[in-house]
């Protein structure tokens, strides 16, 4: 069973058309990267699958591991593995980093019909995984991403993820605003994260991130619809010609 | 208006007859100036501008008698009233009148003086009539008129100099049903001389259902050096209405802490003003509303900078729920010669329900040139980019709802000094506030958890 299924999407923000049609199939264990010119619809994906309010569907259809990923809450597609990380991460003053990862991780846990984790057991579990992401724990005492840089902010993000480990992330621009070293953090932190369960949409402008993280398939998209899928080179070549001539 | 009128005046007349004919002492004699003033002006109505926003006819109509001493309630209904054993001295007021059999000198030094004020002036005369009626306006404000014309007991409170009280002085005022609506006018008094320092908490609750009508003022002269740590907890049921007056005279070189948290009253009025009389004051003046229902809780504040070198910093926070209305307005004034003025004001105001209200009037009135002021106040609803981002991690709406209120309102409690009336303030938001649950029950955890990380890194 594909991991996810993109039908024949059609999607409108503000009584605009963005989405026009797109199909997308993701397979566990794959990493795929949709790259396009601003405006072809990359973020308004990113915030239908992930269930936001103010995204209207308005045909089509997303299955995600066989179920209809559209008739679900974005709390209830969250506890059933679908990440998000932000291409603006929020910043959520008075919450400690603490009490909302603590609050998500037994959110998930409740709703697999797991244990919840005691403040030992959280506090173990957010050690592990600072390491991976070159994250200071100092930071988890602050308010959620309240005066953090651009880097930490989204540092913060692939923490949560690694967190969290979810089944399917979508990566929202995550390489954006990044030096090059912070660049390597986050993808050092996706690559430790694949697995053949798990799989990854990695949305960006810029093939740069894709030298970190090697996609297995790379799809181009334009006003709304894919409109060129294929291997890792297939960045290479968007970024030599540009989009113009793969549309045309 | 006429009825109004008539009735607000019948009641109070009644209540003056009752008084003259059972208690007199050191400090009926000033009653006849309240009186005078309040005659002259009636309740206040919508047209003051003070009261613009607060309508006193609940008041006017509410028929209420002036309570008398004598009733002594059982110690099982005071006792849930405690700050966990860290008081240095409990002070029970009952329908506003002082009840020494549930109140007790704890750990309170024996130089501190603590107790009722109408004994204080017989037993310390001198330190009374020095600072009785000072600093409240009755010329300018009704109710303090009327407290004034009703003057007849309250705490008093006086620390030596030099003398750092450990724990805070708890004041309860409770009010119970009689077989009318009561009215109680006390009057509080609190002397902290040079160098002193004290922590006073004044307790409203209810140990009955029934409307009450208290109209507090508490005076308190914060001499040179001293440390005012002053609580407002209002707790009582959403019958009661509540006007307190918080007036405050800073010497030089002194500290007011000041922190209200209302959560329980019908209508509430909560004045602070505060003078900084003296050079190099601190007023740090903080206040939480949270309303459901129909309560109606009004915040009005004066800070007067009247010498230079002075900081005060104000934040009032409310959250506001169902058809529940918050009021702050809040004046600034910094007079002529007070260079180096640093003020800050902040009004925010979060609104859960479509038919809440918030008004905010701040204001500055700034005579000298060398000084530096700001104000603000916002109000708004809940971030939706924030609630999809605690949801698109999977925390339900109504927890990510609760967690959202008790960040907003956790600035205001966390800064308060003492542990156990944190709590209680954080169980009280719950109780009324009930999508916060899930949170007040991980937020101490959570807290215990951030100190083992302080500890890890």
């Amino acid at each position: 069973m594909a991991l996810l299924e993109i039908i024949d999407l059609h999607a409108r923000v503000e009584g605009q058309e963005i989405l026009k049609g797109l199909d997308l199939v993701i397979e566990p264990g794959t990493v795929h990267s949709i790259m396009g010119p601003n405006g072809s619809g990359k973020s308004t994906l990113a915030n239908v699958i992930a269930g936001h309010d103010a995204y209207e569907v308005t045909s089509g259809q997303i299955r995600y591991r066989g179920q209809d990923l559209l008739e679900m809450e974005a709390e209830e597609r969250a506890c059933a593995g679908v990440f998000l990380a932000f291409q603006y991460p929020v910043e959520i003053p008075g919450v400690s980093g603490m009490q909302f990862l603590r609050a998500a991780v037994n959110a998930r846990r409740r709703a697999a019909g797991e244990e919840e984790l005691d403040a030992a057991r959280l506090l173990g579990l957010f050690r592990e995984k600072a390491e991976v992401v070159n994250i200071d724990m100092a930071l988890l005492k602050r308010a959620v991403n309240e005066g953090f840089s651009g880097g930490e902010k989204k540092r913060n993000e692939i923490f949560q993820m690694a967190v969290l480990e979810p089944t399917f992330a979508v990566l929202d621009e995550t390489d954006s605003g990044l030096d090059i070293d912070a660049l390597k953090i986050v993808a050092d932190g996706v690559n430790s994260m694949r697995h053949e369960d798990r799989g990854f949409l990695v949305i960006t402008h810029y093939q740069r991130l894709l030298d970190y993280i090697v996609p297995d398939f790379v799809h181009v998209l334009m006003d709304g619809r894919i409109v060129r899928s294929g291997g890792k080179d297939l960045a290479l070549e968007l970024e030599a010609g540009g989009y113009a001539p793969v549309g045309a | 208006m006429n009825v109004t009128l008539t009735t607000n005046a019948d009641q109070f007349e009644r209540a003056r007859e009752q008084l003259a004919r059972t208690a007199a002492g050191p400090l009926a004699a000033r009653r006849e100036t309240g009186w005078e003033q309040f005659r002259a002006t009636g309740l206040p109505t919508r047209r003051d501008e003070e009261w613009r926003f607060t309508s006193t006819a609940p008041i006017a109509k509410g028929d209420f008698a002036l309570a008398r001493s004598g009733e002594v309630p059982s110690e099982d209904l005071i006792r849930p009233f405690s700050f966990g054993g860290v008081s240095s001295a409990k002070l029970v007021f009952v329908n506003g009148h002082f009840c020494p059999q549930h109140s007790r000198r704890l750990t309170l030094p024996d130089k501190v003086l603590a107790g009722n004020l109408a004994d204080a002036a017989v037993s310390h005369p001198q330190l009374v009539s020095e600072h009785l009626d000072r600093h409240p306006r009755s010329a300018d404000d009704p109710f303090t008129a009327l407290n004034l014309a009703f003057l007849e007991d309250g705490a008093f409170i006086h620390v030596p100099a030099g003398l750092r009280v450990e724990g805070p002085i708890h004041l309860l005022y409770a009010s119970t049903n009689g077989s009318e609506p009561l009215m109680c006018h006390p009057r509080n008094l609190v002397v902290l001389d040079e160098g002193s320092e004290v922590m006073v908490v004044e307790h409203y609750v209810s140990l009955h259902e029934g409307p009450a009508f208290s109209n507090v003022v508490t005076e308190a002269v914060v001499g040179p050096g001293a440390r005012l740590n002053h609580y407002v907890l209002e707790r009582e049921n959403e019958q009661a209405i509540n006007i307190e007056t918080l007036a405050v005279r800073q010497e030089r070189d002194s500290c007011l802490d000041s922190h209200t948290a209302l959560f329980g009253g019908r209508l509430v009025r909560n004045n602070i003003h505060v003078t900084l009389a003296g050079e190099g004051c601190d007023s740090l003046i903080n206040g939480l509303y949270v309303g459901h229902g129909e309560q109606h809780l009004d915040n009005h504040m004066r800070v007067v900078h009247a010498a230079p070198n002075c900081h005060s910093r104000q934040l009032y926070k409310g959250i506001l729920d169902e058809q529940s209305h918050g009021i702050f307005s809040g004046r600034i004034v910094v007079e002529e010669g007070a260079q180096k003025t640093d003020a800050v004001q902040t009004n925010r105001n979060l609104l859960l329900s479509d038919s809440a209200k918030a008004n905010a009037k701040p204001q500055l009135e700034i005579y000298a040139d060398d000084v530096k002021c700001t104000h603000g106040a916002t109000t708004g609803q809940l971030d939706p980019d924030a609630l999809f981002y605690l949801r698109q991690r999977g925390i339900d709406e109504t927890t990510a709802r609760g967690l959202l209120i008790y960040a907003f309102a956790s600035e205001n409690i966390q800064s308060m000094s003492v542990p156990s009336i944190r709590r209680q303030l954080l169980q009280a938001l719950v109780q009324k506030l009930p999508h916060t649950a899930m949170f007040d029950a991980t937020g101490e955890e959570a807290q215990v958890v951030e100190e083992a990380l302080g500890a890890a890194t």
